[in-house]
């Protein structure tokens, strides 16, 4: 399976040869466990175990709350209660889940930036990166449905906000909306397709999560120097490289014991601290609540949409240009899901050579710019849209774009990249002088 | 490296804090409390829970319901702590509730819920009301006091019945009062508490900050009556996490070695 040369899986028994001429599933779980893996890779690899782990954590939990769980406008409320008052461990089972999505997203945004910044994106791991970009956005809207089920104030109200944006596409919005919704407003319909899809979601994305691990296990790991793994022969690769078990196994569950660490922390101790108090409160369509703010980690993303006013030039050019079809609503929401396209196509924006950052030494700094940039929105995508975070938000929303569109293509021509070191081997000794074992006596 | 990680997540929730409970607020003034149960090590304060208990069924209970907080729960570990019995004899003294079945009323019972109260003039329910408001949100609106106090609603409730600046207004028919709590500034419940409305059995002090203080701490417990509970979880996680980290680090620490020193093994 994977390009790196290798040693296969050799069936020993006779019931091994047996199964292997049958169906080789004992060596595909060999290849993928014992695959080469660059043994220079630094500690922001870990995030990717973090993100299986967790995916696996919000289905278990995610299974069992539907068993106490129900999707109606009068009952799915008190149901949370219920869970939360009545079920063994339930209290824990919903704060895990809850919290769960938060440390989600945390990974994926570390898992995204350590990609952007090691240039993992690059050929050939574009179609790596693709599926990555897929299942983020099947993450967002797994969160986003999740989110409308305890059928909170927040809940209901996100669900209105959120739909209203597919409202705002000409022409079409409307009739998309009452589709979203199964009906004109937020109701019993929208409660049951959103569970419906909750429940759906999360298996399409460990099927695209089976296929990101596939791309990249065929091109093998990126790692922080950008230099390939050497494929010439079997004594050559691993010298660059260490099979995945038990190095890398150990070491990324080292990391994902840490972060778990933090994890229960927060659930013992501070559960609703991400959350929203107004979600305490059961769906009221009477009442609309002062300020309608979406789970932080679409607040970035959330912030470009809300950047783009009526009094901004680049929109007023396209509503002059389209003849008022492209109105301030409508180019909010071209500039959101604009904001993740570009990530999509990142691995073709990005003309320079070298791969990873680290031997880029102007592209550190727009980098380092852009994670600024990102935390910037974040905060200001909580905040009232008055002066001054209205211009904060523009200018943010401006950056990430610039970053994707001018900066990234213009840095690879004008940049004088580093020489990056020759070989993972190289690189693994600069950092541990005893490593090559000459050196060490 | 590691370092940098811890780092990059505390700065990371200190951050999505700051947005998720930025709204609220206002100009309104939540007096900040120390209550038992604040911070990882809080614990419910038996005695509090009682007299709260007792508060709201003399005084709010007339306008509030607690609806999902059934009477049983009342004898449940971590609350106020009563015997089954006592709840029996509190559910069968202080409740009616209409039953269907026998198309009448009758005595409560501890697997009845408190009523629900719904109608003219009346209050929201309470159950969850604790965590349905914020407390403080500083320093800066960065909301990182609730890392460590939690989200303040039991502040907020207190803050509330003890706001009231005694002005009174009448707007088209009906009489608000000028609370510096309530967001807007103004709301038609009226003062509730006075200093020794209720008499306390333990002999506690009873002025109004206490009465305040009390059945705010009641409520925090209709809202969370899983608290202590969740917070023993988390103290059991987090050790079995400490050690199985140290363990994973000495493991990964021993596998590498050779890796970074020539194939020689680790002295450990
Ligand atoms: C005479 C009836 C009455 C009594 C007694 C009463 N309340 Fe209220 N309460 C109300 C009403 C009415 C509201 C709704 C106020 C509004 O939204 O303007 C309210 C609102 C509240 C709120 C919500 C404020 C907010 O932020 O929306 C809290 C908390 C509260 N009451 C607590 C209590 C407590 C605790 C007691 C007992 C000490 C109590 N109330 C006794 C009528 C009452």
């Amino acid at each position: 399976m994977s390009g790196i040369p290798h040693d296969h899986y050799e069936p020993g028994t006779r019931f091994e040869k047996w199964l292997h001429a049958r169906l080789p599933i004992v060596a595909l779980a060999y290849d993928t466990i014992m695959i080469p893996t660059p043994k220079n890779l630094n500690w922001w690899w870990i995030w990717g175990i973090v993100l299986a782990f967790t995916l696996v954590l919000q289905i278990v939990t995610g299974i069992v709350l539907v068993m106490h769980y129900t999707p109606h406008v009068d009952l799915a409320f008190a149901s949370i209660e219920h869970i939360m008052r009545n079920v063994n461990g339930g209290h824990m089972l919903r704060y895990v889940h809850a919290n769960g999505a938060s440390l989600f997203f945390l990974a994926v945004y570390i898992h995204m930036f350590r990609g952007l910044f090691y240039g993992s994106y690059k050929a050939p791991r574009e179609v790596t990166w693709i599926i990555g970009m897929l299942i983020y956005l099947a993450m967002m809207a797994t969160g986003f449905l999740g989110y409308v089920l305890p059928w909170g104030q927040m809940s209901f109200w996100g669900a209105t906000v959120i739909t209203g944006l597919f409202g705002a596409i000409p022409f079409i919005g409307d009739a998309i909306q009452t589709w979203l919704l199964g009906g004109p407003a937020v109701d019993n319909a929208t409660l049951n397709r959103f569970f419906s899809l909750h429940y759906l979601l999360p298996f399409v994305i460990a099927a695209l999560v089976a296929v990101h691990i596939w791309a990249f296990h065929t091109t093998g790991n990126s790692n922080p120097t950008g230099v390939e793994v050497r494929r010439g022969s079997k004594e050559e690769a691993k010298k660059d490289t260490l099979p995945f078990w038990p190095y890398f196994v150990i070491k990324d569950l080292f990391a994902l014991a840490v972060v778990l660490l933090v994890f229960f922390a927060v659930v013992g101790f501070m559960p609703n601290y991400l959350g929203h108090p107004d979600n305490y409160i059961e769906a009221n369509p009477l009442v609309t609540p002062a300020h309608i703010v979406p789970e932080w980690y679409y607040l970035p993303f959330y912030a470009i949409l809300r950047a783009f006013t009526s009094d901004v030039w680049a929109v007023q050019l396209a509503s002059f240009i389209t003849g008022g079809i492209v109105d301030a609503k409508f180019f909010g929401v071209l500039a959101m899901f604009g904001a993740i396209l570009v990530m999509v196509f990142t691995p073709w924006l990005d003309t320079s050579k070298v791969r990873s950052g680290q031997n880029r030494p102007m592209f550190k700094w727009w980098f380092r710019l852009l994670v600024i940039d990102f935390i910037v929105l974040t905060w200001v995508g909580a905040r009232d849209t008055n002066f001054p975070h209205d211009w904060i938000s523009l200018i943010g929303a401006t950056y990430w774009f610039a970053y994707f569109l001018i900066i990234l293509p213009l840095l690879g021509i004008m940049e004088k990249p580093k020489t990056p070191p020759k070989t993972i081997e190289d690189d693994f000794n600069a950092h541990y002088p005893e490593a090559s074992g000459s050196a060490a006596e | 490296m590691i370092r940098k990680l811890t780092l990059t997540a505390i700065a990371a929730m200190a951050l999505m804090a700051g947005g998720a409970n930025a709204a609220g607020g206002g100009d309104t003034h939540i007096e900040d409390i120390a209550f038992s149960f604040e911070g990882p090590f809080g614990k419910y304060d038996q005695a509090q829970l009682q007299r709260g208990l007792k508060v709201f069924v003399e005084v709010c209970q007339s306008c509030h319901g607690l609806k999902y907080v059934p009477l049983r729960t009342l004898a449940d570990p971590g609350g106020p702590g009563y015997t089954e019995d006592e709840v029996r004899a509190f559910a069968a003294e202080n409740f009616e509730i209409y039953d269907p079945e026998l198309d009448d009323w009758r005595e409560a019972k501890p697997s009845d819920h408190f009523p629900a109260v719904t109608g003219e003039g009346m209050g929201p329910d309470l159950s969850l009301m604790a965590k349905a408001r914020a407390g403080f949100h500083g320093p800066y609106g960065t909301g990182i006091n609730q890392l460590f106090r939690g989200i303040g609603g039991a502040e907020y409730i207190a803050s509330f019945l003890m706001g009231f600046t005694g002005e009174e207004d009448e707007v088209a028919g009906q009489y608000l009062y000028e609370n510096t709590a309530f967001d807007g500034g103004w709301v038609s419940m009226a003062p509730q508490l006075d200093d020794g409305l209720i008499d306390y059995d333990d002999g506690h002090p009873n002025d109004a900050q206490n009465l305040a203080e009390d059945v705010a701490a009641f409520l925090m417990w209709t809202a969370e009556p899983k608290m202590m509970a969740r917070k023993q979880a988390g103290f059991v996680a987090v050790t079995l996490l400490v050690l199985l980290s140290a363990l994973l680090y000495l493991t990964n620490k021993k596998l590498w070695y050779p890796v970074k020193h020539g194939g020689k093994q680790a002295k450990l």
